[in-house]
C-alpha cells in the first residue's frame, strides 16, 4: 500500500465518529462569512490617503505624482538621487516612463545569471493592485512586473501604483483581482526583520529601499 | 514524530532549571511583553476581529472534517500546475523523499526557508547524515544553527539570545560555514543583520535547490503560500531551480477566496503587524518565472492520529501565529526549551503529546506545562481551545484510555508516577456518590483543622512540594446553611 493510500486511509478512520457529507456541498454554508469586506467606509480619495499612511508607516518612501507626464521626471529624480549605473526594467513596462532616466537600462534575460542582476543598483516596475488597510503593493509577473527575482535582488525597488485605478481598500478585494495561476508578491514595506531583541532593522535580503509612486490617472 | 530533543527531562525539571537563569528570564520578558502590547493594537485595527476569528476556525473545521477529499484535489491541483506530489506517512519517509529528491538534482547544498514541518522531522540532521548542506536562511534559525542551538520560539526562534550572544556567536562560527563576520563587528541589531545579510547572499545567489515550508495550501487552485518578513524566503521560492515544499496535511485551506480570512488574521497575531513585509505565492511551476521543478511533500507524522482524537483534533486548526506563546505566563518564565519540542509554549503543550504519543516523559509532562488560566485560548486567531486540550491530554495521561497511534486504535496504560492522584481522584469520586460519609469527613477536617501539616505526606509530598494546600474552613458549606437557615436538609 502506498503511503497515500495508508494517509487517506487514516484520515477516513479518524473521522469515522460523525457523518460527513459531501465537502463541496456543505462548504457554502460551513463558514459564517460576515467578517466585513472593507473596514470603515471612505471616497476613493481617503482609500489612496490611507494607502499612502500606511505605506509610509511601514518604511516605504512615497511619491505622489499628479499625471504621466510628470512621472518620467520623478523617476529620473529618484534614480538620480541613489545613482545605481545599471537600472533593471521589465520588457513590459511603459518606455515613456524611463525617458529621462539617466543609468544604462537593461534587461532580465534568460541566460542572466543571479550574479549578473545582483550587480544592478535598483528596479523600476508597476504593480498589479495596491491594498490601503495593510499598506501593501502585489506584483504578480505581468509585463510590466517581470519575474520575481527582479525587484528581489536589487537593492532599490521603485513600483509605480496607477491611483485609483489600481486602489483597492482590503485583503478580500485585493484577493478577488487576483490571478491564483499567476506567482504573486505581496510587498509590504522594505525587507525588514525583528529577531534581535524584537528591533526593526529593515533591509536583510530583499531591496532595503522601496519607493512607491503614486500617480494619477485620467 | 522524531523531533524530541534528545534526552530532553520533563518540562518541570526543565523549567524549574531554565527559571534559574536571570539572563533568559530577562531576554524572555522583554520580547513577549513588546510583541503581545504590540499585537493587542494591531488587532483593534480591525472591528470584526471576532467575525474573522471565527470565520477561521470555522474554514479549518471543515476542512479537518473533509480533510481526505481536500488533499485529493489539492494533489490534482498541483499535479495539473506543473508540480510532482509525495505523500509521507511519517517523518523518516519524509526526510527519506526530500533526500532523495535533492540527489536527483547533483547538488549537496540546499538553502532553506524558516520551516517549522522541517524542523519537526529533523530534516536537516537527516540532510547532513546523507552529505548535503542545510543552511537557514531566516536570521533567527541562521542564529540558532550557528550556536549549535535550539530553537525555543515558533515566530523568533532566538528570542532567547541577546544581542550581545548574536555578536559573538557571529565572530565565531560565521567563517566556518562561508563569508566570515566582519572585522570589529558590533552589537547594533542593524549591524549584525548586515552581516547575515552578506553572509547568506552569496548562498542565495548559487543555489539551485531550495527547501521551504508552507504557511497555506489551496486545494481548490494548488497555490501555496509561504508568509515571512526578511526576503530570505522569497530568495529560497525564486532563485532555485528546484524548490521542495515539506508541508503538514493540516495545512490546507479549501478556495482561493478562504486566504482573505488568514491573511488578515496570521500577520497581525504573528509579528503584530498588518501585513507582513513579504507573501509569495505559487501554484506548481510558472514559464520561465522561479523553479522549474516543484515537489510538495505531504507529511502526516501524527496529525492523522490527532484528527482521531474528537477533542484533540482542534490543534490541527492551529496557523502556527505563536501568539499563544507570547501571552503565556509559564512560557514568558519557562523559555521555549523546556518544551523539548519545536512547538514550545501552549501550543507546542497540546501539540507535542499528541503528534508524538504521551509515552515518554517529556510527552507525558506537558499537559501540566500551564496554569489553565485561558490568555492562550483568548489570543488563539482559530480559537482553539487550548486549556480544553490540556485537560483532556492530564485525563489521558493520568487515567490513560482509547487512543489512535500511527493509524491502529490502542488503549494506553495510565503514566506512571499519578498513583496518588488516581488514588485521590478515586477516594473523591467514592465521597461524592456517599454523601453521608462526605459530611462526616468535612466534620471531621473542620475540627481538626489545627493539626493539619503545611505538606502532605508519603506520595502526596511531590504535589505538596509546589502548592499550598488549601485551608479548611471552621464550617462546612452544608452545616453553615442548615445552621442558618434552619430547615433540615432534605433529599440525600
Amino acid at each position: 500500500m502506498s503511503s497515500r493510500d495508508i494517509i487517506l486511509g487514516r484520515v477516513r478512520r479518524a473521522l469515522g465518529d460523525a457523518p460527513r457529507g459531501d465537502a463541496q456541498a456543505s462548504y457554502e454554508t460551513a463558514v459564517d462569512r460576515g467578517y466585513r469586506r472593507e473596514h470603515g467606509s471612505r471616497t476613493t480619495e481617503e482609500t489612496v490617503d490611507l494607502l499612502a499612511e500606511n505605506l509610509a508607516d511601514y518604511r516605504a518612501i512615497v511619491h505622489r505624482c499628479q499625471d504621466e507626464e510628470e512621472l518620467p521626471y520623478l523617476i529620473m529624480r529618484l534614480l538620480a538621487a541613489r545613482g545605481p549605473r545599471y537600472v533593471l526594467v521589465p520588457p513590459g513596462l511603459p518606455p515613456e516612463w524611463m525617458s529621462a532616466a539617466d543609468p544604462t537600462r537593461v534587461h532580465d534575460r534568460a541566460v542572466s545569471t543571479t550574479h549578473d542582476l545582483d550587480a544592478v543598483g535598483s528596479v523600476v516596475t508597476g504593480c498589479a493592485v495596491a491594498v490601503a488597510e495593510t499598506g501593501t503593493i502585489v506584483l504578480d509577473g505581468s509585463p510590466d512586473q517581470g519575474r520575481r527575482r527582479i525587484t528581489l535582488i536589487p537593492d532599490h525597488h521603485i513600483c509605480v501604483v496607477r491611483v485609483p485605478d489600481q486602489v483597492v481598500s482590503s485583503v478580500p478585494q485585493a484577493l478577488e483581482r487576483l490571478d491564483p495561476r499567476r506567482p504573486l508578491t505581496w510587498i509590504s514595506g522594505p525587507s525588514a526583520t525583528s529577531d534581535i531583541e524584537l528591533d526593526r532593522v529593515e533591509g536583510v535580503h530583499g531591496p532595503r529601499t522601496l519607493e512607491v509612486v503614486l500617480v494619477s490617472g485620467e | 514524530m522524531s523531533g524530541t530533543f534528545v534526552g530532553m527531562p520533563a518540562f518541570p525539571k526543565a523549567a524549574h532549571e531554565a527559571v534559574g537563569n536571570t539572563t533568559l528570564r530577562a531576554n524572555l520578558k522583554h520580547a513577549t511583553h513588546t510583541i503581545r502590547d504590540k499585537r493587542a493594537k494591531a488587532v483593534a485595527e480591525l472591528d470584526d476581529w471576532a467575525l474573522l476569528r471565527e470565520a477561521g476556525k470555522q474554514i479549518k473545521d471543515h476542512t479537518l472534517r473533509h480533510l481526505d477529499t481536500y488533499l485529493v484535489q489539492l494533489e490534482e491541483a498541483v499535479t495539473a500546475a506543473g508540480g510532482t506530489v509525495h505523500w509521507a506517512a511519517d517523518a523518516d519517509e519524509a526526510n527519506r523523499i526530500v533526500t532523495r529528491l535533492v540527489k536527483e538534482t547533483g547538488e549537496s547544498e540546499v538553502v532553506k526557508v524558516k520551516s517549522m514541518a522541517t524542523q519537526e522531522i529533523g530534516l536537516n540532521e537527516a540532510l547532513e547524515a546523507e552529505g548535503i548542506h542545510a543552511y537557514e536562511t531566516d536570521l533567527a534559525e541562521l542564529i540558532v544553527q550557528l550556536g549549535h542551538d535550539r530553537p525555543s520560539h515558533i515566530l523568533v526562534p532566538a528570542i532567547h539570545r541577546n544581542r550581545g550572544e548574536i555578536r559573538d556567536i557571529f565572530t565565531k562560527e560565521m567563517g566556518a560555514w562561508g563569508r566570515p563576520a566582519p572585522e570589529g563587528l558590533t552589537d547594533t541589531p542593524a549591524e549584525l543583520a548586515e552581516a547575515a545579510r552578506l553572509h547568506l547572499r552569496e548562498k542565495f545567489l548559487r543555489a539551485k535547490v531550495g527547501i521551504s515550508g508552507a504557511n497555506f495550501m489551496v486545494a481548490e487552485t494548488g497555490t501555496l503560500v509561504v508568509v515571512e518578513s526578511e526576503g530570505n524566503g522569497r530568495m529560497c521560492l525564486t532563485l532555485p531551480e528546484t524548490l521542495i515544499s515539506v508541508v503538514g496535511i493540516e495545512k490546507i485551506v479549501p478556495t482561493w477566496r478562504d486566504l482573505e480570512v488568514f491573511l488578515q488574521t496570521l500577520p497581525r497575531s504573528s509579528t503584530a503587524e498588518r501585513m507582513n513585509p513579504y507573501t509569495s505565492m505559487w501554484t506548481g511551476t510558472s514559464d520561465s518565472d522561479g523553479p522549474q521543478a516543484f515537489h510538495l511533500v505531504l507529511i502526516d507524522n501524527g496529525r492523522t492520529d490527532t484528527l482521531a482524537d474528537e477533542v484533540g483534533r482542534q490543534a490541527l486548526r492551529c496557523i502556527r501565529c505563536s501568539a499563544c506563546l507570547n501571552v503565556c505566563p509559564v512560557y514568558e518564565r519557562a523559555g521555549g526549551h523546556a518544551y523539548g519540542s519545536v512547538y514550545p509554549g501552549p501550543i507546542g503543550a497540546i501539540l507535542s503529546p499528541q503528534l508524538r504519543g504521551t509515552a515518554s516523559e517529556i510527552d507525558a509532562s506537558l499537559p501540566y506545562a500551564s496554569s489553565l488560566c485561558g490568555a492562550c485560548y483568548e489570543v488563539c486567531p482559530v480559537a482553539i481551545d487550548i486549556p480544553e486540550v490540556l485537560v483532556h491530554l492530564r485525563e489521558r495521561v493520568v487515567q490513560g484510555g482509547p487512543a489512535t497511534r500511527q493509524g491502529n486504535k490502542v488503549v494506553l496504560k495510565p503514566a506512571k508516577g499519578h498513583a496518588a492522584e488516581r488514588a485521590a481522584m478515586r477516594t473523591a469520586g467514592w465521597a461524592f456518590v456517599h454523601p453521608g460519609a462526605l459530611r462526616a469527613g468535612q466534620r471531621l477536617a473542620s475540627r481538626t483543622r489545627r493539626f493539619h501539616p503545611r505538606t502532605l505526606p508519603g506520595p502526596g509530598r511531590a504535589w505538596s512540594a509546589t502548592r499550598d494546600l488549601p485551608q479548611v474552613p471552621a464550617e462546612s458549606f452544608r452545616d453553615w446553611w442548615q445552621r442558618t437557615h434552619g430547615t433540615k436538609e432534605s433529599g440525600k
